[in-house]
């Protein structure tokens, strides 16, 4: 397996963010660092922010003060809507992967895979079939499932289309939004082998919505906890694990927290170490 | 992977047996690669060399690509060796065949459009079915329906009531309006026949019974079957594409009693309203257009109107409304409850529930012309 890349290159800078939805007080001067290559996973609570926070690394959202780099770009000099040609330059760049795959219920799964290569480049459809049928394939989806509709899918299938939509443009920069929420534990562990191998292959950067704690446990290189407005630690889950914070402490106590941990240090140490 | 924007992919000849290739090998480079691919060369049995020196850039699409034409030249047997590829291009390379061998190339199966015949034969086979799931939803409420008359207290008495508000109470502006309009339309219409023989005073009688008998119940019957039955459509459509149907269905709460009945009270309650209403309005509409254009004031039109209309005719008229009413919430809440899958079919469904409500509308009504002739009513 070839190592990580894992460099001191950020990839994405967040510095001094704060939101609010009214009095609502979301995020306050929160700051947070993504380097090139990493596997980066953001946890925290029901309404900690983690999604908002998702929203605005990808210019859907804007924070109300603050600010936010991506790719090297600084997303507060990028104009708002839909049409803004650096808009557009960046969010080629990376991929995302909705929570419940985005994909759009009108087009085969194939189609919306190739959607993205038809829209923005020039290649021939033939070519583009080609990709697509490649891109589906490398998510270990059947090619019959190309033909069908988002509708005929099942959640873990509906996951990986989506996960193939999002790497249609080959994005340096990918963004899972509850990648195994929602999943079998086979179908799970398939994301997670998925994941591992884009890091490993292809040297994506990949930043994760997460509850799920064998996914940080194995898969996650850093992991920010999200907690009142600010990010409480950053570190590995091992790292974390020996925090003595309490908004730390809740993820790792609880019956759920322990059985994860034991698990993995019973049969992860190894793969861990390894790395 | 390359944000600094390079020239585009290209392919260059220095000798027959070199291929020197240039430029952004990405998704965004390659437009006119395929053009070139195609009409390439490959000459056979020689020893090739694929130049990788220029490549500025590289992603998967264009590691596939050259993947591509790396196995078309081995293929046509000629051994063939890449060199001068920058080191971290080679490792996509390899991973690229890697990811390659594991998985099979095959395109989807391509559905092929039926033929004539064959898609004439899965429609009629469509609306037959259609027609029938239309039958059984109407038996399904029936029984329902039975029931909850066997135990009126199972009545919703709130959404009826909201449902007479949004349905009947919000529609009066544009059922007004409309045939007011249409009132006017008719009278003006009508005048200069009329004028010809000097029959002025029987426009009375056009407006009185064109609009108490048809035009009034029509013109409700469409606009609500618009702004209603639409509503009903998309919103049990969206509900079950949610889940919620089922989500009910699973609570004990039947369906149908839920969303259907308050519907279809209510619309029994609010469309004969409407329709007086449309009829006053019309009326309205064709007395203020037979003053100015055929001089016959307020007090004669109605002295004549008196004498032309019976009681009949208006009740024919209003009479119709309910029947209207029933059509539209069962078509409505029947094309809902078929939705399945996402916001498309939503959508559609909508769409199938006003075109097919408007449609059985206009031909109950005219089984109901049909029907009274024959009773000379």
């Amino acid at each position: 397996m070839p190592s990580p890349r894992s460099s001191d290159e950020s990839v994405i800078e967040i510095s001094k963010v704060s939101t609010r939805f009214g009095d609502h007080v979301v995020h306050s001067e929160l700051d947070l660092d993504v380097r090139r290559g990493e596997i980066f996973a953001l946890i925290g609570g029901s309404g900690s922010g983690k999604s908002t926070l998702l929203r605005e690394m990808i210019l859907l959202q804007r924070p109300d003060s603050g600010s936010i780099r991506v790719l090297g770009v600084d997303l507060d000099k990028i104009a708002d809507g839909d049409v803004d040609r650096d808009a557009l330059a960046l969010r080629q760049r990376w991929g995302v992967m909705f929570q419940h795959g985005g994909l759009f219920g009108s087009l085969t799964v194939h189609e919306n895979i190739g959607l993205p290569l038809r829209e923005h480049t020039e290649l021939d459809d033939a070519l583009i079939d080609e990709i697509a049928a490649w891109k589906l394939a490398m998510t270990g989806l059947a090619p019959e499932v190309g033909a069908q509709y988002p509708s005929e899918l099942s959640g873990g299938m509906m996951k990986r289309a989506s996960l193939a939509r999002a790497l249609a443009l080959d994005p340096e920069l990918l963004f899972l939004d509850e990648p195994t929420a929602g999943l079998d534990p086979e179908s799970a562990g398939e994301v997670d082998r998925l994941v591992r191998k884009l890091r490993d292959r292809f040297g994506l950067t990949i930043v994760m919505i997460t509850h799920d704690l064998d996914l940080l446990w194995q898969l996650a290189d850093r992991v920010a906890v999200l907690g009142d407005g600010t990010v409480q630690g950053t570190g590995s889950m091992s790292e974390l694990a020996q925090s003595d914070k309490p908004t730390i402490r809740k993820f790792f106590e609880g019956p759920r927290g322990r059985a994860a941990h034991a698990q993995d240090e019973q049969n992860g140490t190894a793969s861990w170490k390894a790395k | 992977m390359n944000p600094v924007p390079a020239a585009p992919a290209a392919i260059a000849r220095p000798t027959p047996q070199e291929f020197a290739l240039s430029g952004a090998w990405t998704a965004r480079g390659m437009g006119a690669i395929a053009v070139q691919l195609s009409s390439l060369a490959t000459p056979a049995g020689e020893e090739l060399i694929v130049d990788g020196a220029r490549i500025e850039a590289l992603d998967t699409a264009g590691a596939w690509v050259l993947q591509s034409l790396l196995q078309q030249l081995r293929m046509a047997g000629s051994a063939v060796e890449l060199r001068d590829l920058r080191p971290e291009f080679a490792a996509l390379l390899e991973a690229m065949q890697h990811e390659m061998g594991e998985s099979e190339r095959s395109l989807p199966p391509r559905a092929h459009a039926p033929s004539m015949l064959a898609a004439l034969g899965r429609q009629v086979v469509a609306a037959a079915e259609q027609g029938l799931a239309l039958l059984s939803f109407v038996g399904e409420c029936a029984l329902a329906l039975r029931q909850c008359i066997a135990h009126p207290t199972r009545f919703r008495w709130r959404p009826i009531l909201y449902n007479v508000r949004t349905a009947g109470f919000d529609a009066l502006p544009i059922v007004g309006l409309l045939s007011f309009l249409l009132g006017v339309v008719v009278a003006y219409q009508g005048a200069n026949q009329l004028r010809q023989y000097g029959a002025n005073i029987f426009v009375a009688d056009l407006v009185g019974l064109s609009m108490l008998r048809e035009f009034a119940p029509l013109i409700t019957a469409i606009i609500v079957a618009g702004r209603s039955g639409s509503a009903y459509a998309a919103q049990i459509g969206t509900m079950a594409v949610t889940e919620e149907i089922d989500a009910m269905r699973t609570l004990g709460i039947p369906p149908l009693e839920m969303l259907v009945f308050p519907k279809f009270f209510a619309l029994l309650i609010a469309l004969p309203l409407l329709t007086v209403f449309a009829d006053v309005l019309g009326v309205f509409g064709g007395m203020f257009m037979a003053g100015p254009t055929l001089g016959v004031g307020l007090d004669d039109f109605l002295d004549r109107l008196v004498k032309a209309v019976s009681v009949t005719s208006y009740l024919i008229g209003v009479g119709k409304a309910p029947v209207f009413a029933a059509i539209i919430v069962v078509v409505g809440c029947f094309q809902g409850f078929r939705t399945h899958g996402g916001a498309d079919s939503v959508g559609r469904q909508t769409t199938r529930s006003v075109v097919q409500s408007i449609f059985l509308v206009i031909v109950a009504d005219a089984l109901f012309s049909v029907a009274f002739s024959a009773l000379d009513l």
